[in-house]
């Protein structure tokens, strides 16, 4: 099953694109999950998807908490916190 | 109720034009600047609007709202341009005030923008905004408590 990763701001410089769609391996049913399975690529990936760095989600531009659920078709964004106003 | 996103300035005088209903008494408009540094905004086009939508929706549950408006700029922005613009109406000031305050807390930490300083990078999130905007859940719960 296929998902649309979006990236924005520092971390769509950091990984060099701003989305990608990707087959979901089984077994990675959140968003938490997904996030580490794309920080296993290692390089950029591993570097701003660790664990210790502040990343939020959303999901179907939605903003989620890392337990949120991800289903073949959605798109999930992960970007830093928010800066705007 | 006008929400949105552009890249162009807003003028204030058209904007309060709107705000003609005879009912209404008071209007609170806030407009946050760029300060000192020239800057980039970057948002997330099919998520934003929808953002701002839930924050206004969300407002409108807590304090009498008659109408309202939500100006956000995106790209490039020098010093003293005006970033955003929140205007809200309502009967009394009291509700304006606070649904306008309420908006701008949650714009800050729910709305998907980005800045960028010129010369500086990413602009990193503050841990006051975040109280900013947790205060308004204590003051429901201490609603609810008393």
């Amino acid at each position: 099953m296929k998902v649309t990763v979006r990236y924005f701001a520092s971390l769509r410089e950091a990984i060099g694109k701003d989305a990608e769609e990707i087959e979901l391996p089984s077994g990675i049913s959140t968003v938490a999950r997904l996030r580490s399975h794309l920080s296993s690529r290692g390089g950029a990936y591993g570097e701003v998807l660790a664990e210790r760095k502040l990343v939020r989600s959303a999901v179907n531009q939605d903003m989620v908490k890392p337990t949120a659920a991800v289903k073949a078709g959605d798109e999930v964004a992960f970007f830093p916190p928010v800066t705007g106003g | 109720m006008k929400i949105s996103v552009q890249r162009e300035p807003f003028d204030l005088g058209s904007e309060m034009r709107v705000f003609s209903d005879p009912r209404i008494g008071a209007v609170a408009l806030f407009v946050g600047q760029v300060r000192e540094v020239a800057m980039t905004l970057e948002h997330y086009p099919a998520m934003t609007e929808k953002a701002i939508r839930g924050i206004v929706e969300e407002a409108r549950g807590r304090w009498q709202v008659m109408d309202c408006t939500v100006i956000h700029r995106f790209g490039e922005l020098q010093p003293a341009d005006p970033i955003v613009l929140v205007a809200v109406a309502s009967a009394h000031r009291g509700d304006a005030f606070a649904a306008c305050e309420f908006i701008m807390d949650y714009l800050k930490t729910q709305a998907p923008f980005w800045k960028k300083e010129a010369g500086k990078g990413w602009v990193e999130a503050k841990a006051s905004d975040d109280a900013a905007a947790e205060k308004w859940n204590d003051l429901v719960l201490n609603k609810k408590r008393s």
